[in-house]
């Protein structure tokens, strides 16, 4: 019976989750029509939807390595930039093979799928060195292959002449017309990507996530993050179950990547570099490690908030890293805990148990 | 406490609103990195922009007004700025000032047709097939190859060295055109040396590579803070070849500590020269210096014509602060070619292609100043 009632409330905190992002997408698509006279969105935060379900993406993917699985990632951007690449390549291709057709959708969910394998490739061949170490070990190599990818990208070159396709590595001279130009990044990309396309995904990546860190995997991951021999001993294989968590967040950001790399008309290798996974990290901690509805909420106000705060010119990236030192500090005060306790007493339980926990 | 503070971020608000408020101008959206590591570049663009509207709202008639937005040199960042700026109601952009962000506004003016003159995005594809955006500095590949051209027609020298940033698409557009057509004018490149920003302090390696394969010039088409460091670091081996740089050199007798005879006998190929003589760049050097502190570079020059530039177009296609950004497009498109104007970085006019025609000089630096090398 205390099962069931476990269960069904697991079930109605995801439907919160859902429900809560169902509800915000509805709301924009309101507010982009411009049925309603006073409820209009401004050109400003119409073109920042899909980053928002970008990063919304990215930070839950991550929630699933830092919170879940408990490894420290810095190189989250790394994977975002593998998708991004590989799904404008895939995008391309399809159109330079099918140059009659119009093929929008099928092209935005090849990207998307492509982006996603080659980032979980990615995945899995860093994983198998860096899931062998643990904690700040993991943090500084994860860190390192980020740069490595970085790196890399800078020097990939791919054009396609005709219906010949051609890779060179290093400054080589390629014929036709250059789809990837190294430092340069991907230019002349169509604008595959769109709000709807960004909420499916956002919806995609949710249900994936939550599910797996309600199944038996799921259970076996955390079990491993909160106490590894104890796991090790009741017979979990810990690599298996670390390399799920580590995998599957690196597709999600792959597909992430994809979707971002296909809103604007040029991609550099420039831009996922180690500040935009510091960047992701600090939506994962803002909404809570390990919170998932904590990591959407925190993702898209915080992608929002510096151009709310362009009004205040040159003292904007001030304001916003004040901002962002107030929130750490009250989403940390007791006394905010226990007024938030008093309005939600449901979070208030959950605060005593994490206490309690630490006891 | 709290209410203070929400008392404070509305009066702070409400300022900003006001000052914005002002009276019926063409407003011009500047976007440029105004902080972070290239912030720079974009503010020489936002202040040569300002004075330039400030002297021509000075004479009356035509009132600009510029609005300046920070992208961090980012794409992602450069879109929203344009999205900010279409919702203040811009009429048209100077924007915008480095070459990636360029490229991903560029795309979005062409759809929605809003006319975009940019000071410093030198990628060749920032106005590849976009008939509404112009460019006032030399496209990265015109860069390389009036280099190589201007080596090989004053014989300076038969073997080449370069040293180039790999990581960096305004380098490396400049050393591809260099390369092939120094190739096609038989002059021999004897070593190519890369770095990357994560390695742009120590550069023992490039040098000692040029010094070995004999190289008596070197060209490098960078920047001139790792330029500086190359040439104290080349010094200190006794490498003494003739070095060669383009308008990203500019800048280097400013470089805080550079002792600047070092950079005796360097050559740049650069529309600008803060030390040139002419009334116009004087003018335009002291009001700089007096406003802000410090001697302007190729950005705010470039900035400064664009605004002249735009300005002439609008006079002559009747544009006026009603005029919608898609309007004003078609507009500024037919008077933009019809335009000659000159300014700090020469007397310049536009084809349909959108790229700026002016002659490139070669400066030479002696005692510390730049001298006409012709």
């Amino acid at each position: 019976m205390k099962h069931m009632k476990k269960i069904n409330k697991t079930f109605a905190s995801n439907l919160i989750t859902y429900g809560m992002v169902v509800a915000a997408f509805l709301l924009c698509q309101l507010a982009q029509s411009g049925t309603l006279e006073w409820f209009k969105m401004s050109r400003s935060l119409r073109g920042q939807l899909v980053p928002i379900c970008v990063y919304i993406v990215m930070a839950v993917s991550l929630n699933l390595t830092v919170g879940i699985s408990g490894e420290l990632s810095l190189g989250h951007a790394g994977f975002m930039s593998v998708g991004a690449f590989s799904g404008i390549l895939a995008s391309q291709l399809i159109a330079a093979a099918f140059p009659e057709a119009s093929l929008e959708l099928p092209r935005l969910l090849a990207a998307l799928i492509t982006g996603g394998l080659v980032a979980g490739l990615a995945g899995v061949l860093i994983g198998i060195p860096v899931l062998r170490l643990r904690g700040d070990y993991l943090a500084i190599v994860t860190l390192a292959f980020g740069e490595i990818i970085r790196n890399l990208l800078n020097c990939v070159y791919f054009s396609i002449d005709g219906s010949s396709f051609h890779a060179g590595f290093l400054n080589p001279s390629l014929p036709g017309k250059l789809l990837i130009n190294g430092p340069m990044g991907a230019t002349g990309v169509e604008k595959l990507a769109s709000f709807e396309a960004g909420f499916v995904l956002v919806i995609f990546t949710l249900i994936v996530v939550l599910n797996l860190v309600n199944s038996r995997s799921g259970r076996a991951i955390m079990a491993i993050r909160d106490n590894r021999i104890a796991a090790e001993s009741v017979g979990i294989p810990v690599t298996k179950y670390r390399m799920m968590a580590f995998v599957t967040s690196a597709v999600l950001a792959g597909m992430a990547g994809a979707l971002y790399g296909l809103n604007y008309s040029t991609v550099q290798a420039a831009k996922f570099k180690f500040d935009t996974s510091i960047l992701i990290l600090v939506f994962v901690v803002l909404g809570g490690i390990g919170n998932i509805r904590g990591s959407i909420i925190a993702a898209a106000l915080l992608t929002v908030l510096p151009e709310v705060l362009r009004s205040f010119g040159e003292y904007r990236m001030l304001i916003y890293a004040i901002v962002l030192i107030l929130v750490m500090l009250a989403t940390n005060n007791p006394a905010f805990k226990a007024a938030l306790g008093r309005i939600l007493p449901h979070a208030r339980r959950e605060n005593s148990l994490k206490e309690a926990d630490k006891a | 406490m709290k209410k203070v503070l929400v008392i404070a971020l509305a009066l702070a608000m409400m300022m900003t609103a006001c000052l914005a408020f002002a009276e019926e101008a063409v407003k011009v959206g500047v976007i440029g990195p105004l902080t972070g590591a290239n912030a720079q570049y974009g503010l020489a663009v936002q202040r040569g922009a300002q004075i330039a509207a400030e002297e021509i709202n000075a004479q009356g008639g035509l009132q600009l007004e510029i609005l300046a937005e920070d992208d961090q040199a980012d794409g992602e960042l450069a879109v929203n700025a344009y999205n900010k700026l279409l919702d203040d109601g811009v009429n048209v952009l100077l924007a915008t000032v480095t070459s990636g962000s360029c490229i991903a506004v560029s795309d979005i003016a062409y759809e929605e047709r809003v006319f975009m003159l940019t000071p410093s995005g030198s990628a060749d594809v920032i106005t590849e097939g976009k008939d509404n955006v112009y460019r006032v500095c030399f496209k990265d590949s015109a860069q390389g190859t009036a280099s190589a051209q201007y080596i090989a027609d004053h014989g300076l020298a038969t073997k080449i060295g370069i040293i180039y940033n790999n990581a960096l698409d305004y380098s490396m557009g400049i050393y591809q055109s260099f390369v092939a057509k120094a190739n096609e004018l038989g002059l021999e490149i004897v070593a190519e040396s890369a770095f990357s920003d994560d390695t742009n302090a120590d550069f023992s390696v490039q040098i000692s590579q040029m010094q070995e394969a004999g190289a008596e010039l070197v060209f490098l088409p960078i920047y001139y803070t790792p330029a500086s460091m190359i040439l104290q670091q080349a010094n200190a081996v006794d490498y003494a070849p003739i070095f060669f740089g383009v308008d990203g050199m500019d800048g280097i007798l400013g470089v805080e500590g550079f002792d600047t005879s070092l950079a005796e006998g360097v050559m740049l190929l650069t529309p600008f020269s803060a030390d040139a003589q002419d009334e116009l760049t004087k003018n335009f050097v002291t009001t700089y210096m007096d406003l802000y502190g410090e001697t302007p570079n190729q950005f705010a020059a470039d900035a400064y014509d664009g605004v002249y530039a735009l300005a002439a177009a609008m006079q002559a296609a009747g544009v006026t602060a009603e005029t919608s950004p898609e309007d004003a497009c078609e507009m500024m498109i037919a008077a933009m070619q019809t335009v000659e104007i000159t300014g700090l970085t020469g007397t310049m006019h536009w084809d349909a292609t959108g790229e700026v025609d002016k002659t490139p000089t070669a400066v030479v630096i002696q005692d510390g100043v730049y001298v006409g090398a012709n």
